[in-house]
């Protein structure tokens, strides 16, 4: 790979974009279809997860469901959770069996349509191809409040790529903005650290990290709650916009809920709804979120327990148990005068969104969103990988990489083979379920 | 589920709810609604309201008919005591959002509803109002509701009724989240 910033036009097939689980897993399937292509890659595999995670960042899911396609998990700790340098590991050495030549330290800076398909122009080269696989992440961009800009001077700001480790935060208070799994990781580990934590809690997903003598991502994938499909849920876009559960990967695994922050003393309060004058205003839906979670945990318990019984499990596994509803205090705190001194750094656990500024195509919606069915991108020979209920609720974890990989690819190379194929890029997403596993 | 939405029936319409959803989502700015109400002073703490018109769908709409009422205090606050005080009819606001709520998400989920009863009590400490503590605020400090639900469901799916009924509602969010409110001479 030559450093000069040449321009020659280099052709092939297909270009992914990324060289995460999401790319790699893709460069499998194109590979076992004999599609040439290159993996470009702005750093190094798994770049995300090594330059924009927290320290004591480990998975959500254990050790024996991290499945890429070909490799499966066969280390010494199948129960275990991997941290980031462990998951980095997993990660190069799959990519040292992929056969397709991965260009590290090349980043893309457009996309744009071309003559025979597309111009991917990076630093370094401009490739041509007929299909681009977008697998640059969902979590390049934090997702940050507007109101974060009204924050006084003097109180530090965190988003999700920015926190490390508490011991970075100044001394003094906090407050973590956000309850899903980053935001209940991060309020515990400050906490611990001795700052007291207060905790913004709008729509949450609670869930036990084990149930019944079973990890709960164990109890998910047996029900098939996994491998939902885009066209089995009722309301789509609300399942893609589901926060990430109150789950953490911990050597010994443990439940982190707001009942188990409450006990540690972390101030639980409604979501951050203002900021006024140096005011921050917290909701007064502490309690109907917490009762809405304790009801949906209730119900997916409920799931869990009917697929024990119609399975004949129930005289192997430990009995159905439920869990204390979420202690909410009775007066939750609406408002904070920042000027009081008592918070002293606000982190921002609000979520992340992919970056697509450099995507030179029509494909975003009135609100900026990739337009796409099934991860079946609106611009012919385009497709997108790893975002969350792409295909499947599986969709965002490295697990689910493998179905969703199969079935594009298999869409893929039917549109290079052209129209007479009887298949167009306008497959509704049903259809390009049914033909991709015929 | 269609059998069910069939052969149940609360008086909502749950298809024209959806299809508008669906309409809204090709024509996000026909989905701006604007509400009025006036107010006529009549003496003392008493005033006459009217409501009639509002704007939605791109266009000026009207109720069927023109609906009045009156606003005053009991007669503990040395007032006639015309009509309800402003805040309670907040409460008959919060009440009447959330009912909707829970008859629609009960068709929409095919449960039928044989009589929904709420209770609303929202509590202030009047030292706020009359300036006497700065430290009281004016308005509500707690507002409780209390659903009496009868229908043909378990008691953890009429729950989550109410749950769902509470994340749709306009009033519950005014209530629980700041408002920008702008207050000025004509």
């Amino acid at each position: 790979m030559s450093r000069t910033p040449s321009r020659r036009a280099r052709a092939v097939t297909a270009v992914v974009i990324g060289a995460g689980h999401a790319g790699l897993a893709m460069s499998h399937h194109l590979a076992a279809r004999g599609i040439d292509h290159v993996i470009l890659e702005r750093g190094e595999v798994a770049n995300s997860w090594r330059h924009e995670r927290w320290d004591s960042l480990r998975l959500l899911t254990p050790n024996w469901q991290c499945r890429l396609p070909g490799l499966g998990y066969a280390g010494p700790d199948p129960n275990g959770f991997m941290t980031m340098p462990e998951l980095i590991a997993f990660l190069d050495g799959y990519a040292r069996r992929t056969t397709a030549p991965i260009h590290t330290h090349t980043r893309v800076h457009s996309v744009y349509p071309g003559d025979t398909g597309y111009r991917v122009i990076t630093d370094r080269d401009e490739w041509h191809c007929r299909a681009v696989v977008l697998a640059s992440g969902a979590c390049n961009l934090p997702r940050v409040p507007a109101l974060a800009t009204a924050l006084p001077p003097g109180i530090a700001s965190l988003t999700l790529h920015d926190y490390r480790h508490p011991d970075a935060l100044p001394a003094g208070g906090v407050l973590v903005v956000g309850a899903s799994a980053s935001g209940v990781q991060l309020a515990d580990e400050i906490q611990r650290s001795g700052r007291l934590v207060t905790l913004a809690v709008g729509d949450h997903v609670r869930m036990p990290r084990r149930y019944r003598g079973r990890d709960i991502q164990w109890w998910m994938e047996v029900a098939g709650l996994l491998d939902q499909r885009l066209d089995e849920v009722e309301d789509l876009e609300r399942a893609r916009r589901l926060p990430s559960p109150q789950l953490v990967g911990s050597p010994e695994p443990r439940t982190l809920s707001l009942g188990t922050l409450a006990e540690q003393g972390v101030r639980l309060v409604g979501r951050l709804a203002g900021l006024r004058d140096g005011h921050l205003q917290f909701s007064g839906s502490l309690h109907t979120h917490c009762a809405a979670a304790d009801l949906k945990l209730g119900r997916l318990l409920d799931t869990f327990d009917d697929w024990a019984r119609t399975h004949d499990r129930d005289a192997t596994l430990p009995p159905p148990e439920r869990f204390a509803p979420t202690p909410v205090p009775e007066k939750p705190c609406l408002g904070l005068d920042l000027a009081r001194g008592e918070i002293k750094s606000v982190v921002w656990a609000t979520g992340n969104r992919p970056d697509y500024r450099w995507l030179h195509l029509p494909v975003f919606d009135r609100k900026g969103r990739l337009r796409h069915h099934g991860g079946v991108v609106d611009a012919p020979g385009v497709y997108v990988m790893g975002l969350p209920f792409l295909r499947r609720r599986k969709s965002s974890f490295l697990h689910g990489a493998d179905d969703d990989a199969r079935e594009l690819s298999a869409h893929l190379a039917a549109y290079l083979v052209g129209p007479s194929s009887g298949e167009t890029n306008r497959l509704d997403a049903r259809t390009s379920f049914a033909s991709a596993l015929d | 589920m269609t059998t069910a939405i069939r052969t149940i029936d609360n008086g909502v319409n749950v298809t024209a709810l959806l299809g508008a959803r669906e309409a809204l989502a090709q024509a996000p700015e026909a989905a701006r609604f604007t509400w009025r109400a006036s107010c006529d002073w009549n003496r003392g703490t008493h005033s006459h309201h009217t409501i009639e018109g509002f704007h939605g769908l791109g266009e000026a709409q009207s109720h069927r008919q023109r609906f009045t009422f009156d606003t005053d205090h009991p007669e503990v606050f040395a007032s006639e005591d015309h009509g309800p005080t402003p805040v309670e009819y907040v409460l008959v606001g919060l009440a009447g959002c959330l009912t909707a709520g829970i008859a629609a998400v009960a068709q929409h989920r095919g449960i039928q509803l044989h009589s929904v009863k709420a209770s609303v009590e929202g509590s202030m400490d009047i030292q706020g109002i009359l300036g006497m503590d700065s430290e009281v605020r004016n308005g509500f400090d707690d507002v409780r509701v209390t659903f009496d639900i009868d229908a043909d469901a378990s008691r953890e799916e009429i729950a989550a009724l109410v749950a769902q009924s509470q994340k749709r509602s306009a009033v519950f969010d005014l209530l629980t989240n700041p408002t920008q409110v702008s207050v000025r001479l004509a």
